[in-house]
């Protein structure tokens, strides 16, 4: 029996050859890639493999944005400050060179070391952080130059500060700076895609994921703490929830996923980089061509459409 | 059981379940005051308080009963219900806990939209309904609410949506999170279509509903005392252990952090809401 995702990715799959939109060299390589993930979907993920991703996508040594941004991108310069209050070093930005092209890039940043640990607040971002990446989109749509994104947070921050300087309202203005943007974008999430945090920067025309990455609107923690009442029933929350990136292919909230090197990213972060180049590159290459005012218009006419429905 | 006087009806009583535990007083007892009052008390009151003034939460038909004029308000997609796209099952099956809740609100999901007019101004009006789950928002509520926008923009006239929201529905799990971006494309699509959003806030609107189209009104209102934070207060302590403020994430507090526009009295929000439907009025 084909499972459903398999039946949604065959009829993504087959709806994408008589795509007019994607005509030409780029197709096959859709196909291709395609046809890869079904082969990979052929069974859904297990409960064990589902919390399998949640251990890779947090493991200490997976490979944190700065980390690709040097394997990924030539001269990159960064961008500090929100120009009002801080800087907030749990999301950096800044720009530079991918494939030739310029680029703005903005991502979650997590610390390796425990004093890096703490000056990056975990890759838990501040308004300010939020703040700052709208201020990087706004320089992006200037200059005409793509934006990137790379999501990697357990969360936006849950302090009493973040609150006062205004948490909420910031990540729903990062997710309409978004939705505005006339030039290509493409988010990756590399890591944790932690809920509110993490779509704040993850509204675009392309979304991948890596192969053992995460995204979803509650920690496994925080989704067990409630509807179990009991923190430690994080393993049947996740399998519940389904974070894992086969799932969110199958939901259509992303648009790829992105393949790790054998035992997941950390074992080989250049071959990770590699890859993940490879599909950044693609993604817009797909999305360049596009009229700018179509682009958008299909963008928001993705979200407009996510989401499951029945009636009375 | 109580003393040893033993009168019947009062061992009776005793014996039964505290109705709600853990220190949460009948739902018609004032937890400013302590003042009880009846229903209908509290209905004349608009569920405000004649004592101290706090604000009881308030059900989506009965706010829209406060705010439209008398038949006036014409709900539109009633029949949308949530489907269960995970197959989710915690303690329970969401399947049930969707039936639940519909049997005890009424509703088909935990909000209500419609056509309306407000002291004669055309609008939408989207209201929330925290009784059904918790006010979560799930693929229905964010299929509504960008329904609601673009109603709202085909009649040429300004939406005005009352929140009241524990945030994103976990039960649908990724979905739920992208109810964030899908009701604020639908906004950006109404306001690049001179429409006008005026966001009432309400006790409590916190999570993915503060995170998305709750905080992106033209202008932005609250109700007194209405909590309004990303996260929870319970979540903040446990997690950074600071001690809180008293009026932590309160419409207060935001009001004075500069990410209200106004804090308005129940008794006034019809009259408030008229004045601004007049002023985002749009010359013909």
């Amino acid at each position: 029996m084909p499972s459903e995702a398999e039946i949604r990715l065959r009829e993504r799959l087959s709806k994408l050859g008589g795509m007019k939109l994607l005509r030409g060299t780029k197709l096959s390589g859709e196909v291709e890639r395609l046809q890869d993930q079904l082969a990979r979907l052929r069974e859904e993920p297990s409960a064990e493999e589902i919390w399998r991703s949640v251990e890779l996508a947090r493991h200490q040594d997976r490979p944190y944005t700065l980390d690709y941004v040097s394997r990924v991108l030539d001269d990159f310069f960064e961008l500090h400050g929100d120009r009002g209050r801080a800087d907030d070093p749990a999301l950096v930005t800044g720009l530079g060179l991918l494939a030739g092209r310029t680029v703005v890039l903005v991502g979650h940043q997590k610390g390796r070391d425990l004093k890096e640990r703490t000056k990056r607040n975990f890759g838990m971002a501040y308004p300010e952080g939020y703040r700052k990446a709208m201020r990087a989109m706004a320089l992006a749509d200037r200059h005409g130059f793509p934006l990137v994104t790379m999501v990697d947070t357990p969360g936006a921050y849950p302090g009493v500060a973040a609150e006062q300087h205004g948490q909420g309202g910031a990540i729903a203005r990062s997710q309409a700076a978004m939705a505005r943007l006339s030039v290509p974008t493409v988010a990756c999430v590399i890591g944790e895609g932690g809920s509110g945090g993490a779509v704040a920067i993850a509204v675009a025309d392309r979304v991948l994921m890596q192969e053992n990455a995460i995204y979803s609107v509650i920690s496994p923690e925080g989704c067990a703490a409630i509807l179990w009442r009991d923190a430690g029933e994080a393993r049947k929350a996740a399998a519940a929830f389904k974070p894992d990136a086969a799932h969110c292919l199958e939901l259509g909230v992303i648009d790829a996923v992105v393949a790790e090197p054998e035992g997941g990213a950390h074992a080989d972060p250049d071959e990770a980089a590699r890859l993940l180049k490879e599909a950044i590159v693609a993604a817009l290459e797909q999305v360049e061509v596009l009229d700018p005012a179509k682009r958008r218009a299909q963008r928001r006419a993705k979200y407009r459409l996510m989401g499951t429905l029945a009636s009375a | 059981m109580s003393s040893g006087q033993g009168r019947v009806d009062v061992e009776i009583e005793n014996k039964r379940p505290d109705e709600a535990p853990s220190g949460k007083g009948h739902p018609n007892t004032c937890p400013g005051c302590g003042s009880h009052y009846r229903e209908d008390e509290l209905t004349t009151s608009l569920r405000v308080c004649p004592q101290c003034g706090h604000h009881f939460p308030v059900r989506a038909r009965e706010r829209i009963e406060q705010l439209a004029d008398a038949g006036s308000f014409a709900e539109e997609d009633a029949d949308l219900r949530s489907a269960d796209p995970l197959g989710f099952f915690d303690l329970r099956p969401y399947t049930e806990r969707l039936a639940e809740a519909e049997m005890a609100t009424g509703l088909g999901d935990a909000i209500v939209c419609g056509q309306a007019a407000i002291d004669g101004e055309a609008c939408r009006l989207a209201v929330m309904d925290f009784a059904f789950m918790g006010g979560s928002m799930g693929s229905v509520v964010g299929e509504k609410f960008s329904r609601a926008c673009e109603s709202a923009s085909a009649a040429g006239v300004p939406l005005v949506s009352v929140t009241a929201s524990g945030g994103a529905r976990m039960q649908e799990g990724i979905l739920a999170l992208m109810q964030l971006p899908k009701t604020i494309c639908a906004i950006e699509e109404l306001h690049e279509g001179g429409g006008a959003l005026i966001s009432v806030l309400t006790h409590p609107t916190t999570g993915g509903v503060l995170a998305s189209y709750a905080s992106l009104g033209d202008v932005v209102l609250a109700e007194p005392g209405a909590l309004m934070s990303f996260a929870g207060p319970r979540v903040v302590a446990q997690t950074t252990r600071e001690k809180l403020p008293d009026d932590f994430g309160l419409a207060e507090s935001n009001y004075r952090f500069g990410h209200l526009d106004a804090i308005v009295q129940r008794g006034e929000l019809r009259a408030t809401l008229s004045r601004l439907l007049r002023l985002f009025r749009k010359a013909p």
